[in-house]
């Protein structure tokens, strides 16, 4: 017994090694997926191009036009001087926002009298538009306190005047708020959900698909055998991807890893436990690789969208997120994201554990009761 | 059946299995018996039900009823005794084409709970046997047909099983590389196999010492190849004609003709009386401006027997319907 598991897992990982073209896909793909999350794909806005109308040219419209250039958020790289000028900046793309200074704008300060600026965003990206419009709003009211303090001050002749109250904001684990942070921890998830369920899946289906299956049955192998032995290189693969994950997190770009490196890789053997039961349970289902395939990717959209690898589950409307608690990426990405970025230990996540625990027993169970029925 | 074969016990004993795909009745109350360094062929048309027979004995395939009994271990209830008495080769080519010979061999060994020192030896005596040494290191997928097969054959005798069921083994196979494997099939026979080989080859079939006749699911008809031929009611002569074709249409306008067959160059008829034909024959067909070269009658093949049975079947099954 003991040998025919070994054979098989033995036979499984020479098979592996016999297709090295798969093999470099598995282990190129993670780093490609790391360097696309880590560059591109960041929920960062900075940089924001904005064009300045500045009809005053005054000191105090400068002084303005300093406030916005030092907060970093935006790029004050194109002087328009009509409003025709402005319309094409932004209609072509050239600018995201705009900022226009009325003319009377330091006359109206001078007077102590309140002066209007106009701010205008481009809303097609609602992301770059909705930090654009905080951006805009927050810098503008700053400045403004700043003046109105300066006023007071100027008229009560005494010290500087305190606001009565202030918020000292302090971000916690990611004070830079680094997207990449957030983003390459979950990746982890990921890349073990979609190559586990892909890769088991079409390996067993394969078995059938070739006739070897029927080899196999006629064999004294025990149906847990076949699949321990099929799941277990995999497992295998899936732990050097997560170091290979982590590796490149941290050298590439310097995610800090605060928890447990023993924990992570524990509550990801419980992740790869679900995920290996999703592909053999697509395996029972398929008759065909391509199916195979086509049917874990089916479900590896869902996921994506409803684990709050890229959007926030509370965003979500209700119905979605209740659909949530059946995708077991959702409890591996607070796992993972806990451990990496929070330092946090089991007793944090221990609600997430008994979840993936369970759903865990719920699928191997599930895909056990129709590969039995299968193999009959 | 009164036979001195009953006083040993059989290697395979399968009773009315019945197996349905949908409502389609792939087999139907199919029953047989094989006895040690005896082959069985299963022989008939394509979809009659062959590959359904030897996967359901093999065990790869359950029955929906009937009962399969593997030198004396029940199937359904041994199932792992009872598979451990047979080697399958199913229709397909199945086995791992990224593996080398060497490592199919090895796998199969050890996951049939071979000592690996048992397991070597018994290698190197199938690959000299099915005369695959010194390709040990070659892909599996990179073999020939016909090494395949005789690859499938040794690895699907690996662990020296008592029973040995072939599926259509010669498929795709070059007539040389069917020749070889036969000669391999009859060496193995000869040290007490039982052997149960489906195949659309009636030269093959002639080769078994029993052959069941299946069609649409059940067993036609069986028996020696002899006893099959003795069947035969009716006699069958051979004639050769220019042209043939409008040859066999005239003769099967004659009463006494019951079939016309074209093999190659000639036609066989199945006809009920010899000489009643051979004097009918010559001036109808002259009459018909065809030019005769040769008439004589023929023994029959198993060939002519399963034709007719087909054709007696269809008429009959023809008769019963509505």
């Amino acid at each position: 017994m003991k040998h025919r598991l070994w054979s098989l897992i033995r036979k499984e990982f020479i098979q592996i090694v016999r297709d090295p073209r798969t093999l470099a896909l598995t282990f190129v793909m993670p780093i490609m997926q790391l360097l696309l999350l880590g560059f591109a794909a960041t929920n960062d806005v900075k940089n924001v191009s904005l064009a300045v109308w500045d009809q005053d040219q005054s000191v105090a419209s400068r002084e303005l036009l300093d406030a916005y250039r030092n907060a970093n958020y935006f790029r004050l790289d194109q002087y328009v001087d009509s409003e025709a000028t402005l319309q094409q900046a932004i209609d072509s793309g050239a600018a995201r926002a705009a900022i226009i200074i009325p003319p009377d704008y330091g006359t109206s300060l001078a007077r102590n009298q309140s002066a209007q600026v106009a701010f205008i965003i481009d809303g097609s990206d609602p992301t770059v538009a909705g930090t654009a419009l905080s951006a805009a709003t927050l810098i503008g009211q700053a400045y403004g306190t700043t003046l109105r303090s300066q006023r007071l001050t100027a008229a009560s002749a005494v010290n500087p005047l305190q606001p009565p109250v202030e918020v000292r904001t302090q971000v916690w684990y990611n004070p830079n708020l680094e997207s990449a942070y957030y983003m390459i921890p979950a990746l982890i998830g990921l890349i073990i959900q979609m190559l586990t369920t892909i890769l088991t899946a079409t390996s067993l289906v394969r078995e059938r698909e070739r006739g070897t299956m029927e080899q196999l049955i006629v064999t004294p192998i025990r149906p847990w055998e076949l699949v321990v032995g099929k799941l277990a290189p995999y497992v295998v693969i899936s732990f050097l991807l997560t170091v290979e994950v982590l590796v490149a997190g941290v050298s590439i770009f310097g995610v800090p890893i605060v928890g447990s490196v023993p924990l992570l890789l524990l509550l990801v053997g419980l992740f790869l436990i679900s995920t290996l039961g999703i592909g053999l349970f697509i395996s029972t289902i398929a008759n065909t690789q391509q199916e195979a395939m086509l049917s874990a990717f089916f479900l590896m959209l869902p996921s994506i969208f409803l684990s709050g690898f890229f959007f926030p589950i509370a965003a979500m409307p209700t119905a979605l997120q209740w659909i949530s608690y059946l995708v077991p990426l959702r409890y591996f990405l607070i796992i993972v994201r806990g451990i990496v970025l929070k330092g946090v230990g089991i007793h944090a996540l221990w609600s997430e554990v008994l979840a993936l625990t369970l759903f865990a027993i719920v699928i191997m169970g599930f895909a056990a009761l129709r590969l039995r029925k299968r193999l009959d | 059946m009164m036979n001195n074969l009953n006083a040993v016990s059989p290697r395979i004993r399968a009773a009315d299995l019945r197996k349905a795909y949908g409502t389609l009745q792939a087999l139907d109350a199919l029953s047989l018996t094989v006895y040690e360094g005896e082959a069985y062929g299963l022989v008939g048309p394509d979809g009659a039900g062959k590959s359904t027979a030897l996967r359901l004995l093999a065990g790869v395939l359950a029955p929906d009823g009937g009962e399969i009994s593997l030198m004396g271990h029940d199937l359904r209830q041994n199932p792992v005794q009872a598979r451990a008495q047979l080697g399958y080769l199913s229709q397909q080519f199945s086995l791992y084409g990224d593996l080398t010979v060497a490592e199919n061999l090895q796998f199969f060994g050890e996951v049939r709970d071979m000592s690996p020192q048992r397991r070597a030896e018994r290698a190197d005596q199938l690959l000299n046997f099915v005369g695959l040494t010194g390709v040990e290191d070659r892909l599996a997928g990179r073999l020939s047909g016909g090494m395949k097969q005789k690859l499938s054959l040794a690895c699907a005798l690996i662990h020296e099983p008592p029973i040995l069921l072939l599926d259509e083994p010669t498929g795709g196979v070059d007539p040389v590389a069917r020749q070889d494997f036969w000669q391999l099939i009859i060496r193995l026979l000869s040290e007490g196999l039982a052997v149960v080989v489906s195949t659309p080859y009636m030269d093959e079939a002639v080769r078994c010492q029993r052959v069941g006749f299946l069609y649409q699911g059940r067993l036609l008809t069986e028996g020696t190849p002899q006893q099959l031929i003795a069947q035969f009611n009716g006699s069958v002569l051979e004639l050769t004609a220019t042209p043939l074709k409008r040859a066999r249409q005239v003769v099967m306008t004659l009463p006494g003709v019951v079939d016309a067959l074209t093999f190659g160059e000639s036609l066989h008829l199945f006809v009920h009386d010899v000489e009643e034909t051979m004097k009918q024959l010559p001036p109808v067909l002259a009459e018909a401006g065809i030019v005769l070269s040769s008439l004589r009658p023929i023994p029959p093949t198993l060939e002519d027997l399963f034709i007719s049975l087909l054709d007696r079947h269809n008429v009959m099954s023809s008769e019963v319907r509505p």
